[in-house]
């Protein structure tokens, strides 16, 4: 299991390179970029923040889960970026190998939708004419 | 007993700084310190959801404070 959260570019090749494994037919990764707008406005930048201890324990817990729903998985690659992004970088990405696709796509999309769900990062938008810390309010 | 509250995100700007420095009774809870944070903060009571972390873990209403612990408040996530 391979956690990290970096205040460097992320190396999606080397990334990729530590979720192959002998025993795996599949490797599975999504890879999670800045999008040039944001309901409707068009975004300049994104600021991450992340709470670093526990989103780094947050993070390992869910490759935990993952592991227990779907004990063949063999690499568990998660990758988190924090600080200034600007469009087109890569903010995350999950990568994880399996001897089959099937569950390569499974735990590859258990991972990234739990992720979003629990771990603390905040992510605020630079607007042309504003900010907003993403989901903050109803 | 004194605890220390780390902030991040739109918690950290509504409170104006990264952390608050509160005393309360041995024991209170999270219920207990929310209230009292809500009605000092009242911006923090308009966000979506506002979550209290006690030693890298997400504690419950009821989960009792201690002077040694490290807590957070946790803002609506969104990394990804």
């Amino acid at each position: 299991m391979h956690i990290d959260l970096t205040d460097q570019p992320i190396d999606i090749t080397a990334a990729l390179q530590l979720a192959e494994d002998d025993g795996a037919g599949a490797v599975n990764s999504f890879i999670g970029t800045v999008r040039n707008q944001s309901t409707g406005r068009r975004v300049v930048r994104l600021d991450y923040e992340a709470y670093d201890s526990m989103a780094l324990h947050q993070l390992r817990k869910v490759a935990e889960q993952a592991q227990e729903k779907w004990p063949m998985l063999r690499k568990v690659v998660v990758i988190h970026r924090k600080g200034t992004l600007h469009i087109g970088d890569v903010a995350v990405i999950v990568a994880v190998s399996t001897p089959h696709r099937a569950e390569s796509f499974a735990a590859c999309q258990y991972i990234i939708d739990t992720l979003k769900q629990v771990v603390p990062i905040w992510k605020k938008e630079f607007y042309e004419d504003g900010t907003t810390w993403v989901a903050a309010h109803p | 007993m004194k605890l220390t509250i780390s902030l991040f995100g739109i918690a950290r700007e509504i409170v104006g700084q990264p952390a608050l420095e509160l005393t309360a009774p041995e024991g209170q809870s999270v219920q207990e310190l929310l209230t009292e944070l809500r009605q000092q903060y009242p911006a923090l009571g308009q966000l979506s959801s506002l979550a209290v972390a006690v030693n890298n873990d997400y504690a419950t209403d009821a989960t009792a404070l201690h002077e040694r612990d490290e807590i957070a408040l946790i803002p609506p996530v969104s990394g990804g």
